[in-house]
């Protein structure tokens, strides 16, 4: 029983926190790549690194700190944020899918970021512009996989295996991402979205559960009935919501 | 000094502001509803130790604020 319930907390942690690094690193590279190949490499690694030690410096002085709070509490509050953080991404998500608001486009994306940074022009300011948006695109995702990571790593007892499938995720997004370069669209981003939604959100629910002494029947495995009880409800909002959608003008982005 | 206080406040500032945007942001809804869930779900598990209601008032209240959330951004 016991090993049941940790192999089945682990692989929707490990499916969580993979998805969720998957997602943001395919956004990140998106902002990097537009800046390599517009502004030249040098910035663009320069400001990628420096973001990169900047979340390292934000795991080392608040992971070891989460680990000192009284566990209910850090499961309520993570409970909460996980919530939100998890509707807000499954709100997204659904709207996406049922054609009420357009898809992130990374092709758009790269195009935007590529116009913005070729209008700035050369001069002095040109290598601190490259530096900074990359620096910006890469810490802002990646603040994103850093509270991921920490929340589920932390309230779960495995902050070692969430960082560490974290990274797998990141160098392997990054290997793939670097090799197809611009065809980052090609990912099916708003899937993978609507995936870590519902993980997190189940998360979310047991975990604010636990911090509230509510004993789920079954213990840990009792997450693998939100995630299937959240897809159905995924499933058919989706399908209720294409049924009422408009025309494609009057999509909105 | 008065540079170094003004570069904290900043800070302080930028944070509240991060956190602020990433828990509300556009979706107050979501932030009220889920701070409701916490209210009721402990009444109902910690107050009346009615956990086995907890089981399914948690759940049946993230997916409600799902929903309205949902209904709330396609509402003309």
């Amino acid at each position: 029983m016991i090993a049941v319930t940790v192999s089945t907390s682990s692989a929707v942690l490990v499916g969580a926190v993979f998805l969720a690094c998957a997602v943001e690193m395919v956004e990140a590279l998106t902002i990097v790549l537009a800046v390599g190949h517009t502004r030249g490499w040098r910035s663009a690694f320069e400001g990628s690194a420096l973001a990169i030690l900047a979340l390292g410096a934000l795991v080392a002085v608040f992971g070891p700190a989460l680990v000192h709070v009284p566990l209910n509490t850090l499961r309520l509050v993570v409970g909460g944020v996980l919530l939100i953080f998890g509707m807000q991404w499954l709100r997204k998500a659904i709207l996406r899918s049922a054609g009420l608001k357009a898809k992130h486009d990374e092709d758009e994306a790269y195009a935007k970021a590529v116009a913005e940074l070729s209008n700035a022009g050369p001069g002095v300011n040109r290598d601190r512009i490259a530096f900074v948006m990359a620096f910006k695109g890469v810490f802002l995702e990646g603040l994103e996989v850093v509270i991921t990571v920490l929340t589920l790593g932390t309230s779960a007892h495995r902050l070692g295996l969430a960082a560490s499938v974290a990274a797998v995720a990141l160098v392997l997004v990054g290997a793939i991402g670097i090799g197809v370069s611009r065809q980052l669209s090609s990912v099916p981003e708003n899937a993978m979205k609507m995936g870590v939604g519902v993980m997190l959100v189940s998360f979310g629910t047991f975990w604010t559960g636990e911090g509230l002494r509510v004993r789920w029947p079954g213990s840990d495995a009792f997450l693998l009935l939100f995630v299937a009880l959240y897809l159905l409800v995924v499933w058919a909002l989706v399908g209720l919501l294409r049924r009422e959608a408009p025309t494609p003008n009057e999509v909105r982005a | 000094m008065n540079r170094f206080n003004a570069l904290v406040r900043r800070g302080v500032v930028g944070f509240g502001r991060f956190w602020w945007d990433f828990l509300v942001g556009d979706t107050p809804e979501l932030f009220l509803a889920v701070v409701a869930t916490i209210v009721v779900v402990s009444l109902i598990s910690v107050a009346a130790h009615a956990s086995a209601v907890a089981v399914v008032v948690l759940p049946v209240m993230v997916i409600t604020a799902l929903v309205i959330s949902v209904r709330r951004a396609t509402r003309p």
